[in-house]
């Protein structure tokens, strides 16, 4: 392709544009990119605010190409995956996406990640980090093939209430049949895309997916077609918040991905990070089944819970405490977050048994720089359940239009 | 003749003023002892030295970059005070035969896509070797700065050791312990192989697991002289490397301007030619010049040949240690070739603007070509294809070299210390260099015509110079029966040798060589817990 023999060498530039680059670039007013995943992406365009309220209020568009994405195909895809993964994806039929985690045999996470099942012989699975040495070493023994294909399909994310209807808009017939993690194909002005009905922000909201040269084509369309529908372009901040609400997880923010750490202890299991419902130790033998089996005979000893904070100032990198007298280390917070929407100061943190159950006490250590002096709150927090935002929209098939 | 016994009366001397020496005797000084070093050059440094050979050219004339020296020593003896700068600089390249090229680049993204020009899977995989590298480098090093325990002693500061030993090594658990004690005994290729399919990331990786070593990627106990090399930091970047600003050089002009600074001395001319026994206690050192200087305490920077079976009289040594101290494996395996350049020679394989110029740039595009260049020296020849660790370091530290011109060290593997045909002489040495400018003009077509002056160093010359034994750079080979309390022999490894008063400081000790530092602090620790003046703390020397 012209654009890739065009580019500028990797020790001169060592980030890829996305083939949305021209549009992110020109939406972008506040010159704020960072790096993810290889690419430079937009962090914010405008305000992180207005672009958060994007989500949960119209349509938000995210580019989300720089997520790594692997092509799984051949006659035992069904049985590699089955084997690499936690949960059954014999159970996941073709047409439609699990998300899952995948773990070493210590039963420590590597990664998680969605699993779209094409066709019933081809996959694609979609991760934070990469990780091809893994998945072809898990590979040997079956007949199958492992290709990274990320730089050969583009993808945008459209969440929020009114991202069906700009769908429809765009002319996707039949766009809001679509049930939560459902896989659609559609054409459009005579390209293929592929539409899902999955996202990162625990809305409505679908996730499209085209070859690069449709991307630009696809952007301005979609701009006219959600004109009046408010859609807008949201960098990453804003998808942060509404991750945060939506209560899901981040590698090397909520947990380290065990076979990127290189300290000892610093795994995590996935009953530690709070998704044993995608633990299946009933579907027969995957990696780290052993490990996991152990655990739970014994009980995790911490876990990922969400957390209600007094007060208006999010907990961020908060150490835990059982008392408020901050005697008694029980653990810290990973993410933190004033919710807008929930009007909630919400936290993700990792907590000790046994206060991690829900509706114990807790007790946060937050430091505040008020006009550069330093200020130390101590501020209760209670365990609450996740998700600490759901709407109801996010699971209504035919999907709403507001 | 009868000696001339010198007026002055020192607590300690310390042989030979390279870096370990000068540690020991910064260190000795600060804790208030009255310390003499003795050198036999008429320049001190040892092994880090810059000369000027040609015009307004500073060489780095023996080793030639730094990573591995600590940096509690840098700070408790204020050397950036005296002088001292060390300048990271970034990444290498690997020329290939057929005009390719792997570079290795700070930046994650460049690195990646770089590699993946190569392997996509080894791209990936790349962060594993990393990781792993990593982890072995948190186990070893705590360990550097510490004296390694007797594991046959009850004395309780050993089993406190060893204690300390066995619980970190404990604390890994079970699937790490396995790696480590794999990784500690492999060959670095049967390493690399675990990680990587494509041969030149193999190669560009594997150099820093021959370099000084006697041995080839093949042979087992490579991967951890990998690790040697890695186990370093640039202000806390594991694992960089940089140079030091005028130079290795600058490194004990600095510990000399600090150990002065602390009220030591330094006699240059002053080579010692026996130490002194009485009752099998040192009681002194008898030097070159014919004069003796008498000391309690005699602290030897040369290595543990050298030392034992150069200046002690054999009948103070026990036979057991003396046997050992012979079969010490210290084998000249590296030559070097300092060269001053009328510019920056062109390599083709490196594209317009890489960065990777002003790394460490090398030759060898496969472990096979390595492994046959190793061939070459245990036949008694020079490598006929060499393995070169080539630096301009001028492009970044504008003191080596005048405006425009440069300074390249050029770093070979493998040159023998005897060869096949006999001993060296002039011809021989200038066939051996032009061996290697041969090697480096297939990837340079300019090289050979800007070269205004080359300075040819055999294991022989090195031996000759700086006096290590077969011009061995480590002070004795880096595997595992010569490491940690095997080194440099079972029973000596915590810097004590059979005759009291007398010292070990080099880098025949633990934790070894590589401009480290850590040997001369180390055994000025037990020097001054012998002295009981211990009770001087030294900062950062735990």
């Amino acid at each position: 392709m012209s654009d890739a023999a065009n580019r500028p060498p990797h020790f001169k530039q060592p980030l890829l544009t996305t083939p949305f680059h021209s549009r992110t670039r020109a939406c972008s007013t506040v010159d704020q990119f960072v790096a993810w995943a290889g690419y430079t992406t937009v962090d914010v365009y405008t305000t992180v605010e207005q672009e958060y309220f994007a989500i949960r209020n119209a349509c938000s568009v995210y580019d989300l190409t720089p997520m790594v994405k692997y092509r799984i195909t051949g006659k035992d895809a069904e049985n590699y995956l089955n084997r690499l993964v936690t949960r059954d994806v014999r159970r996941v039929k073709p047409g439609r996406v699990a998300y899952s985690v995948w773990c070493n045999d210590d039963g420590h996470l590597i990664d998680d990640g969605t699993i779209f099942r094409l066709e019933t012989g081809e996959f694609l699975l979609c991760t934070a980090a990469r990780q091809l040495d893994w998945l072809l070493d898990s590979a040997i023994g079956f007949d199958v093939a492992v290709e990274e294909v990320t730089e050969s399909i583009a993808a945008l994310s459209l969440q929020g209430p009114t991202s069906c209807a700009v769908l429809k808009a765009l002319g996707l017939r039949g766009v809001e049949r679509l049930r939560p993690f459902d896989i659609g194909r559609f054409v459009l002005g005579g390209a293929d895309m592929t539409v899902s009905r999955t996202g990162f922000t625990g809305d409505l909201g679908y996730e499209l997916w085209m070859t690069p040269a449709d991307a630009v084509s696809v952007w301005d369309r979609l701009m006219i077609a959600g004109a009046s529908s408010g859609i807008r372009p949201i960098g990453s901040q804003a998808l942060d918040m509404a991750r945060i609400e939506a209560g899901f997880i981040m590698p090397n923010i909520d947990f380290v991905p065990a076979e990127a750490s290189v300290r000892i202890g610093r795994g995590r299991s996935p009953f530690e990070l709070g998704l044993e419902w995608l633990v299946d130790l009933k579907k027969g033998h995957f990696n780290g089944r052993r490990a996991l089996v152990a655990e739970q005979k014994r009980g995790a000893a911490r876990r990922l819970v969400g957390l209600d904070i007094d007060g208006n100032k999010p907990a961020l990198k908060a150490l835990l405490y059982a008392d408020k007298s901050c005697r008694r280390e029980i653990g810290a917070i990973s993410s933190a977050l004033w919710s807008p929407t929930c009007k909630r100061n919400i936290a993700l943190g990792l907590v000790d048994a046994p206060y991690f159950e829900t509706g114990r006490q807790v007790w946060a250590e937050i430091y505040l720089c008020r006009e550069l002096e330093w200020e130390r709150r101590v501020a209760r927090g209670v365990v609450v359940e996740k998700p600490f935002y759901a709407p109801a929209r996010r699971k209504v098939t035919p999907a709403w239009d507001r | 003749m009868t000696a001339i016994a010198s007026a002055k009366r020192y607590d300690a001397v310390v042989l030979g003023a390279g870096h370990n020496g000068l540690i020991a005797a910064c260190y000795m000084a600060r804790a208030g002892l009255s310390v003499l070093v003795v050198e036999r050059n008429p320049y001190i440094g040892g092994a880090a030295v810059s000369r000027q050979l040609y015009q307004d050219f500073t060489y780095s004339n023996c080793s030639y970059v730094c990573s591995l020296l600590r940096p509690e020593i840098m700070r408790t003896l204020e050397l950036p005070l005296h002088g001292l700068q060390i300048i990271p600089y970034e990444g290498g390249c690997t020329m290939m035969r057929d005009g390719g090229h792997l570079a290795l680049y700070d930046n994650h993204d460049a690195l990646r896509r770089e590699i993946s020009r190569h392997s996509k899977r080894d791209a990936e995989a790349y962060d594993r070797f990393a990781r792993d590298m990593l982890r072995q480098c948190r186990f070893i090093k705590p360990l550097l700065m510490r004296t390694p325990p007797d594991p046959t002693s009850f004395k309780p500061r050993d089993l406190m050791e060893l204690l300390y030993l066995g619980q970190r090594f404990h604390r890994m658990g079970e699937t790490r312990m396995y790696e480590t004690l794999r990784f500690w005994t492999m060959s670095c290729a049967d390493f690399l192989d675990e990680y990587f399919e494509s041969d030149i990331v193999k190669a560009h990786l594997a150099g820093s697991s021959i370099i000084g070593t006697a041995l080839g990627p093949r042979s087992p106990g490579t991967a951890y002289v990998l690790l040697h090399h890695y186990m370093g930091d640039i202000d806390d970047a594991v694992g960089a490397w940089g140079f030091a600003r005028g130079g290795m050089g600058a490194v004990t002009n600095a510990l000399a301007a600090s150990f002065q600074a602390s009220g030591g001395e330094i006699r240059c001319n002053a080579g010692a030619e026996r130490v002194l026994t009485s009752g099998g206690r040192a009681v002194g050192v008898a030097l070159a010049d014919g004069t003796e200087v008498r000391a309690a305490t005699i602290v030897s920077g040369l290595d543990v040949k050298r030392t034992f079976l150069g200046l002690v009289d054999r009948k103070d040594l026990p036979a057991e240690f003396h046997r050992q101290v012979e079969n010490f494996k210290i084998r000249g395996s590296s030559g070097k070739l300092n060269i001053a350049l009328d510019a920056v020679p062109s390599f083709p394989a490196i594209p317009e603007g890489a960065p990777c110029i002003r790394g460490d740039l090398h030759i060898t595009d496969s472990i096979a070509m390595m492994e046959r260049a190793y061939d070459d020296w245990k036949a008694g020849i020079w490598s006929q294809a060499p393995y070169v660790d080539m630096l301009i370091p001028s492009q970044i530290d504008p003191t080596m070299a005048p405006a425009g011109k440069h300074y390249m060290s050029v770093f070979v593997q493998y040159c023998p210390y005897e060869l096949a045909s006999g001993s060296w002489d002039d011809g021989k040495r200038q066939a051996f260099g032009e061996t290697v400018i041969q090697a480096i003009s297939r990837q340079s077509p300019d090289f050979r015509k800007l070269i205004l002056h080359a300075e040819i160093r055999t294991p022989w010359d090195i031996e000759n110079e700086v006096g290590l034994t077969e011009g061995n750079i480590f002070q004795g080979e880096l595997t595992m029966d010569q490491l940690l309390f095997n080194r440099p022999v079972p029973g000596y490894a915590q810097y004590r040798s059979p005759i009291r008063g007398l010292y070990m400081c080099g880098s025949s000790t633990h934790p070894g060589g590589g401009v480290m530092g850590a040997p001369g602090a180390n055994a000025a620790r037990e020097i001054l817990r012998d002295l009981r003046r211990d009770d001087l703390r030294l900062d950062g020397l735990h």
